[in-house]
């Protein structure tokens, strides 16, 4: 790895992802070429179809390109196996999802905790990250209640909170909003916002809302049938916005 | 993932469809009980048969006879009677010595008039080791066993008893007087060499009254209805039938022959042994080996049949298995795309089916053995009441030795294992951008 990479978070050369569906061959992603640096919040946009979820899932190990490589933090993602797969999805990245994907058994300490057993992080560490991190997004007093009894903008909140918990250098957000009414999205690209500010952490976000985009991201990339349209200028730097009290704890 | 994760999870998804993996469960306990309760009526059959055959006397038992006896019935045949030995002293001396032989001793039973009241009667005495005592023999006697080796008691048949009283019982206690003929060996006589008979009475107590002639007549063919110590039958030196061919064979007429020994031996395996030496000594041997061997085979041929139908029911509660697991991950799909895009390898998810797998026939062998007992409990407690009904002694023919109850949880958690492992890969193999795929 040379210099250049090391100061990148996220660096994609030529990927392609193809799909064979029916008769058809599908290129949902085709030929992109990303670098994204340490530390950046960059959104990505682009109507429904456009390959967007598909690239963030390239990125986040889930998926494998068809050609072109992917490195995220020195790690080339087209070399890791199966298993280290698994570990790089469990200790470099965190994820948030349109659907939440709250896992409605558990009660929100449990959902929180649940990457930390995979990460087999020792069990007495484990309650007081969960506290800290549920504190990060407000949630800190809700911790026994189960996903059905929170509202909408609570329960992203606590699925932010479970991708954190690992303490990832990236977080990767697919149409954390989409879900979710303008206060409540707000709310929640507000955090994700705080936390890229105060955690230095990497924020690769999809979403087709632009305006939003435009209000947090610092940088924004639009994608349409499957190629990279040019990154767009950045907007105007915005201040940064109050925070609730409540939020204030910080992730150690 | 660490072990208590691991299992903790799996707790967690089992409760969470309570109901259809209780279901399940049961379906194992079902098929592990049906397989212990088969298995266990044949181990329960052939332990009672084994009981039974050892009481009987019948398989731990050869019968040695001179071969002289059968060879004159074929004289014509087989003219070398000169090689013949004759059955000694010296020769149940030599068997006795034998490894694994328990005890040896003479065939002694003779016909004598009994005299009981007033009315003679015409009986057959036979004598009784003294290990009868202890093999369960006599089993349902009335009364009690004799109370020493020289002891002037008997032991009447049941029914010989009918006919000298109408009232058995009231036997107990009185006196019988037998008559028999002595063979005393002739002092001072030169030549030619003999024995005279002598008329002789002897009083006996009746001390007890047994249903079934003991070892059930195997041992003698001429059914006895009174019974002596043997020691005392044998110094009594009654007259037995081959003395009077063993004064015209051995020119030493005062050494006493035996008609046949029965040698006891310690177990069914060891007789064998005692048949091929005896056998190479020139003698004649008879004992119900064969018998026992198909026995045996029979009761192997049993077991197997009666394991593969309890094994039936357990296959079609291990498609139950299958069945719920295959179930569960397309009810988890969802979860199983989470519990991966949040760092759970494919290993962890095979691991998480197999550990609810195992679980279940953990539970289901346990709840499978106890509901086996308790169906056993059942099968013996109806067989009593009909054995009782039938007015037969109670016996038990259900039998779960330990190594059956571990044998039957092992075998559980094994055929849930593989029963699991289909469901497992593909819950591993699931593409988790496809499960996480907005619906």
């Amino acid at each position: 790895m040379n210099s250049a990479h090391d100061e990148l978070a996220i660096c994609a050369t030529q990927v392609c992802r193809h799909y064979v569906m029916g008769q058809a061959k599908v290129r949902a992603v085709d030929g992109v070429d990303l670098k994204i640096g340490r530390g950046e919040f960059v959104a990505l946009l682009g109507s429904s179809g456009s390959g967007k979820s598909t690239l963030l899932n390239l990125i986040a190990g889930l998926d494998r390109p068809t050609a072109g490589n992917i490195v995220v933090h020195g790690r080339d993602l087209a070399r890791l196996t199966s298993a280290e797969l698994a570990g790089y999805r469990r200790e470099i990245v965190g994820m948030v999802f349109q659907a939440f994907n709250l896992i409605g058994s558990m009660t929100l300490l449990e959902n929180v905790e649940l990457p930390m057993r995979f990460a087999e992080v020792e069990r007495p560490a484990r309650e007081q990250r969960v506290r800290e991190a549920l504190q990060r997004v407000g949630l800190a007093s809700r911790w026994q209640h189960r996903p059905a009894e929170l509202s909408g903008g609570e329960q992203q909140r606590a699925a932010l909170a479970r991708a954190l918990v690992n303490r990832p250098s990236v977080l990767l957000a697919d149409e954390p909003t989409g879900n979710l009414d303008s206060h409540n999205g707000e709310e929640i690209l507000r955090l994700i916002g705080e936390i890229n500010g105060s955690l230095g952490m990497t924020v690769l976000m999809v979403t087709h809302e632009r305006a939003l985009a435009e209000r947090f991201a610092q940088r924004i990339l639009v994608m349409a049938d499957g190629k990279l349209c040019g990154p767009e200028a950045p907007p105007a730097p915005v201040p940064p916005q109050p925070f609730p009290a409540e939020a204030g704890g910080g992730l150690g | 993932m660490k072990a208590a994760d691991l299992f903790d999870l799996a707790r967690r998804n089992l409760r969470e469809s309570l109901l259809r993996n209780a279901l399940t469960t049961l379906g194992i306990a079902v098929g592990i009980a049906s397989l212990v309760a088969m298995l266990s009526l044949g181990i329960g059959l052939q332990k009672m048969a084994n009981r039974r055959l050892t009481r009987s006397g019948l398989f731990d038992t050869v019968l040695v006879s001179s071969r002289a006896e059968f060879r004159g019935f074929n004289r014509g045949l087989h003219p070398q009677a000169t090689e013949t030995r004759v059955l000694d002293e010296n020769v149940r001396q030599e068997i006795a010595k034998l490894p694994k032989v328990v005890e040896v001793f003479p065939d002694i039973r003779f016909p004598t008039e009994l005299g009981y009241g007033d009315k003679p009667n015409l009986a057959v005495i036979a004598g009784l080791p003294l290990s009868a005592a202890q093999n369960e023999a006599l089993e349902g006697m009335h009364g009690r066993f004799f109370s020493g080796p020289q002891a002037a008691e008997a032991i009447l048949l049941a029914d010989f008893a009918k006919e000298l009283n109408p009232e058995p019982a009231a036997l107990i206690g009185q006196e019988i007087t037998m008559n028999y003929p002595e063979r005393q060996v002739l002092a001072n006589s030169a030549t030619p060499a003999g024995f005279s008979v002598v008329q002789r009475q002897r009083a006996l107590r009746v001390v007890g009254i047994i249903e079934h002639e003991p070892y059930s007549g195997f041992r003698g063919m001429a059914h006895a209805g009174v019974f002596i110590p043997m020691p005392l039958a044998e110094s009594l030196n009654v007259l037995q039938p081959g003395d009077l061919r063993g004064l015209a064979a051995a020119p030493d007429s005062s050494r006493r022959t035996f008609n046949s020994l029965v040698v006891r031996v310690a177990s069914p395996n060891d007789v064998e042994a005692v048949e091929t030496f005896v056998k190479q000594q020139g003698f004649g041997v008879f004992s119900l080996l064969d018998a026992t061997r198909n026995l045996r085979r029979f009761f192997a041929v049993i077991d197997l049949f009666l394991g593969i139908f309890g094994s039936l029911a357990l296959a079609v509660a291990s498609l139950g298995i299958m069945n719920t697991l295959v179930m569960a991950i397309l009810e988890r799909r969802r979860e199983i795309g989470i519990m991966k895009a949040l760092g759970a390898s494919d290993g962890d998810v095979k691991r998480l089916f197999f550990a609810e797998a195992a679980a279940m026939g953990i539970l289901g062998g346990m709840f499978g053995v106890w509901l086996g007992w308790l169906l056993g409990r059942i099968i013996n407690f109806g067989t009593r009441i009909y054995l009782q009904h039938q007015q037969l002694p109670s016996e038990d023919v259900w039998l779960v030795p330990w190594w059956l109850v571990a044998g039957a949880i092992a075998f559980a958690v094994a055929v849930t294992l593989v029963s699991g492992l289909y469901p497992a890969a593909r819950a591993a193999r699931l593409d988790p951008v496809q499960a996480l795929r907005y619906e």
